[in-house]
């Protein structure tokens, strides 16, 4: 072990706690103003302590939305979020699991064609077509519902090639243990595959959920109803041009409560989500 | 590398592959080539014909110097966010990597901000800095700073910058800790025992032998910023003032709502999916990254 002297171990400390206190001093002064007047912070006289609207703030957000005319509860974007986000989650690993059990165990016509057409999808962000998958998801009658939401962003490959990976490294004798038993296909995947890959699918569970419940672009375009709204896109909504009328605790509020979930999963679930992105690279 | 024990069936693995098909057809390559097909096409003012006409939409693109300041903006902020939030991350890493007292701490505390979504970014820095009622606005005024970023574009784009560098610091820090986590102590002692002090142990041992590392790391970042940066821009400056904060992606979108050419704004799809090709071409070819268990 390198020595580290008592300075320099010092320094270190001192720097990583400035570098914490960067990092969370947006969020501070969001907690900070989500429970102050609006007036004496849309007066630019905000207070760096926490004020005493805690309670009244929180209780409109989650139930009553903003005074404006998209009044709309946060309570209710949550919802909608929590299902894009579960819905995208799980439907990717569930496909992708599926699939990624034919490519590697079975051998059968065009099989390398269908791997090459799934993996060619990890490079393209939904970011890149929006427009003509808004005109096909349209013409599938789908904007403003949980499928049209959730679909074509469960269309990529990242998950089918970490399954595909991982199946490589299942020692063939557990298949042919199996097979010995008595095992088909099915009993194969379920009694011994799928508790191999818990694990796996798991840490990209933790991932593809921070990413659902995170995505706007896609949302902001399909959603027109103020009751499908995702969280990210109504906190979006919330700030109106004519800054006067911006009710900002409330602004505030929704933007701590748009974090919390998948901060949550982050700090709970520390060992899975590192694992989870450094096996993704998202 | 193939399985040696498989099993035999004719139909079950097509139905095992056919919902993933089903949707990366109908919702990836049928979009991606309506892009491709519409990039080639000019419809009339009036959307009652169409013609095929080439590239003609791309040259028009090119020949567009609001398009051509559009990849420049693009590049400079991509080139910005990434030197920023990796060279601060870089810093962090380097001190967490340390053997103290609380590192696990130090990192629960450093990584969560990788779970706020862009347009959550961009609204608590907007918050920060507004110009009339911004806490850090009154510092910098009072220091005489005439602090505007809604009517000064370069003050917006580094607001942009700083919002979109910030966020990506948890994650560049992650990987840069893995990475000098990986580097053998053996060789830090080596250069340590050869009288190296720290700083020179750093720039001779250690940043060489994490040069892959920050090589992914820069290209990871130039995507996030094409890409991600998206609900940061929209709730902070939606790409104004003027076009000051308006990226290549911005511009798919802006150009896109108001409805008018269709071929030019699929060819700018198409051009975004080159970028992001050739960029994911390049992680793949020079950043032969392991992965380990």
């Amino acid at each position: 072990m390198v020595e580290e002297e008592g300075f320099q171990r010092y320094l270190a400390h001192a720097i990583l706690w400035i570098g914490i206190a960067i990092v969370a001093f947006p969020v501070y002064l969001a907690i900070v103003a989500s429970t102050q007047d609006n007036a004496v912070i849309a007066n630019g006289q905000m207070s760096l302590l926490p004020g005493g609207h805690f309670l009244e703030t929180y209780y409109q957000t989650l139930f009553v939305g903003t005074s404006g005319s998209t009044r709309e509860p946060v309570l209710n974007m949550m919802l909608n979020s929590l299902i894009m986000a579960l819905l995208i989650a799980v439907g990717k690993i569930a496909i992708s699991i599926i699939s990624a059990y034919a490519i590697v165990y079975f051998r059968f016509p065009f099989r390398m064609a269908i791997f090459w057409t799934i993996f060619i999808t990890l490079m393209l962000p939904v970011e890149v077509r929006i427009y003509p998958t808004y005109k096909i998801v349209a013409d599938l009658h789908l904007l403003d519902s949980y499928a049209g939401l959730s679909l074509p962003l469960i269309a990529s490959a990242t998950a089918t090639l970490l399954f595909r990976q991982f199946f490589m490294t299942v020692p063939d004798e557990l298949l042919e243990a199996s097979r010995i038993d008595g095992a088909g296909p099915f009993r194969f995947f379920w009694d011994t595959l799928l508790p191999l890959s818990r694990t796996n699918m798991a840490a990209l569970f933790v991932i593809l959920f921070i990413l659902g419940w995170n995505q706007y672009l896609w949302p902001l375009l399909i959603t027109t109803r103020d009751d499908m709204q995702t969280i990210q896109v109504g906190i979006r909504k919330m700030i109106t041009t004519t800054d006067a009328l911006t009710e900002w605790p409330v602004v505030m509020a929704t933007a701590l409560l748009a974090m919390l979930p998948p901060v949550f999963v982050v700090v709970v679930m520390q060992k899975l989500f590192v694992r989870g992105l450094v096996e993704t690279e998202k | 590398m193939q399985k040696q024990a498989i099993f035999q069936s004719k139909l079950l693995p097509y139905a095992l592959v056919a919902p993933q098909l089903a949707i990366v057809l109908i919702f990836f390559y049928w979009p991606a080539a309506q892009a491709v097909i519409q990039s080639f096409l000019l419809q009339d003012a009036f959307g009652l014909s169409t013609s095929f006409v080439w590239f003609e939409n791309y040259l028009e693109l090119f020949k567009d110097p609001a398009y051509f300041a559009a990849i420049v903006r693009t590049f400079a902020f991509s080139f910005a966010i990434a030197v920023s939030s990796l060279s601060f991350a870089l810093l962090l890493a380097v001190m967490a990597d340390k053997p103290l007292r609380g590192s696990t701490l130090y990192r629960t505390l450093l990584i969560w901000p990788y779970a706020v979504a862009p347009p959550v970014v961009g609204v608590l820095w907007v918050f920060m800095l507004h110009p009339s009622l911004g806490v850090l606005s009154r510092y910098l005024r009072a220091m005489g700073v005439d602090w505007n970023p809604l009517l000064d574009g370069d003050q917006a784009a580094a607001l942009i910058i700083l919002a979109a560098a910030w966020k990506q610091i948890s994650y560049n820090f992650l990987f840069f800790l893995a990475g000098l986590q990986s580097i053998p102590k053996s060789v830090i002692e080596a250069a340590a025992i050869d009288g190296a002090r720290p700083m020179r142990r750093f720039w001779t041992v250690i940043f060489p032998l994490l040069s892959p590392t920050i090589f992914f790391l820069l290209v990871i970042n130039i995507v996030y910023a094409f890409f991600d940066t998206f609900g940061i821009i929209d709730t902070m400056t939606r790409g104004g003032p003027g076009k000051a904060t308006e990226t290549l992606v911005y511009k798919v979108y802006t150009d896109g709502l108001l409805g008018g050419n269709l071929g030019s704004s699929a060819a700018q799809s198409v051009i975004l999916m080159v970028i992001v090709v050739v960029l994911t071409g390049i992680q793949f070819r020079f950043v032969e990254r392991k992965v380990t268990y």
